[in-house]
């Protein structure tokens, strides 16, 4: 039973809308026509790019292996250090936190605070999924304004950081060997 | 929103059409992994596009104007920033919510001040950032970002 429950868990919210829907339907209920015909119109607005979105992702995630470019990072320094990081770190997908493992990973491989940094930031707000949602939601003026703001910024957080911490013995823990 | 699909879909038939000559295999895969992608985000989705038609319908016009709006100044960009740091929503579903602010009336700034910090600035995410960076570093890095958001922000709302 509990099973049963777990699974359904996602659709309890959809089935009590659907349920609630119909109903208003049925009595003639004006808010839940009009909340309905508001959601419709979401409905419409995502299923006609989201789907499309996502296989333009998964094409770019089979053409661009993420492997490939963490091979070249820690060697390269200079502007294309940055680059490199950055160009990696639009490839990932998810939230913050999921970058922080890969951090300790370009640590550990030998990247500079900066990029690290720079690779955070990269990651929250250049994400090549998030600026296709984005694009989509908000339009590519927006998108495009938005991330050429961002792009400086959080590249001086890493040059900030790094003159910051240099001399203090900086590192990531990985904190699956250290609970 | 037509030019939107009109847009994404010529795109991804281009590109699928570009794939599949060059190599059949490797573009199936592809497809297959958006997919699935699509396939984990759609029910999250559209609980969240039920949410949003419900807010839409609750919440007036009028008061998002008021406190998310061009003339909320210091207000908006404060509750923008705030609710941006705290909330831990992922940043798919965000965008719906974004875009249902700004057609109901609320400025560009604080809407991509709430977007920058929703994605650079994590308090409930602190604790497992402390453990990997430490607490100082940490604590830096989100403050920094907190104030970059709301200079983010700023500009894009002074550009648009």
């Amino acid at each position: 039973m509990k099973k049963i429950l777990k699974k359904y868990q996602p659709y309890i919210w959809l089935a009590c809308f659907a349920i609630f829907t119909l109903a208003s339907f049925l009595i003639g209920f004006q808010p839940g026509k009009d909340i309905s015909i508001n959601f419709e119109q979401f409905f419409i607005e995502m299923i006609t790019f989201i789907p499309f979105l996502f296989i333009i992702i998964g094409l770019f995630d089979v053409w661009f292996p993420k492997a490939k470019i963490e091979k070249h990072i820690g060697q390269e320094s200079g502007v294309k250090g940055i680059i490199l990081v950055i160009l990696l770190a639009m490839l990932q997908a998810g939230p913050l936190y999921g970058a922080f493992p890969v951090a300790y990973i370009l640590h550990k491989k030998g990247a500079s605070i900066k990029n690290i940094f720079i690779y955070l930031g990269a990651f929250s707000c250049l994400k090549i999924p998030m600026l296709g949602i984005e694009m989509g939601y908000l339009g590519w003026k927006f998108t495009l304004v938005r991330t050429l703001v961002s792009l400086p910024l959080f590249i001086g957080v890493g040059y900030f950081m790094e003159h910051h911490l240099k001399d203090k013995n900086f590192t990531i823990h990985d904190i699956k060997n250290k609970p | 929103m037509i030019n939107n699909a009109i847009i994404f879909i010529s795109v991804s038939i281009i590109l699928t059409l570009v794939s599949f000559f060059m190599d059949k295999k490797k573009t199936l895969a592809g497809l297959k992994k958006g997919l699935m992608m699509f396939k984990n985000i759609a029910i999250p989705f559209l609980n969240i596009l039920i949410l949003v038609s419900l807010l839409i319908y609750i919440v007036p016009p009028k008061i998002i104007q008021e406190y998310l709006g061009a003339k909320s100044g210091a207000l908006g960009l404060a509750i923008a920033a705030v609710v941006g740091s705290i909330a831990l929503i992922p940043g798919f579903i965000s965008y719906p919510i974004a875009s249902m602010l700004i057609k109901q009336g609320a400025s560009y700034t604080v809407v991509a001040t709430f977007m920058t910090t929703l994605m650079m600035v994590g308090i409930v995410t602190l604790p497992l950032e402390i453990k990997y960076f430490g607490k100082k570093v940490a604590i830096l890095r989100n403050a920094l970002n907190f104030i970059i958001a709301i200079v983010i922000g700023l500009l894009v709302g002074l550009i648009l």
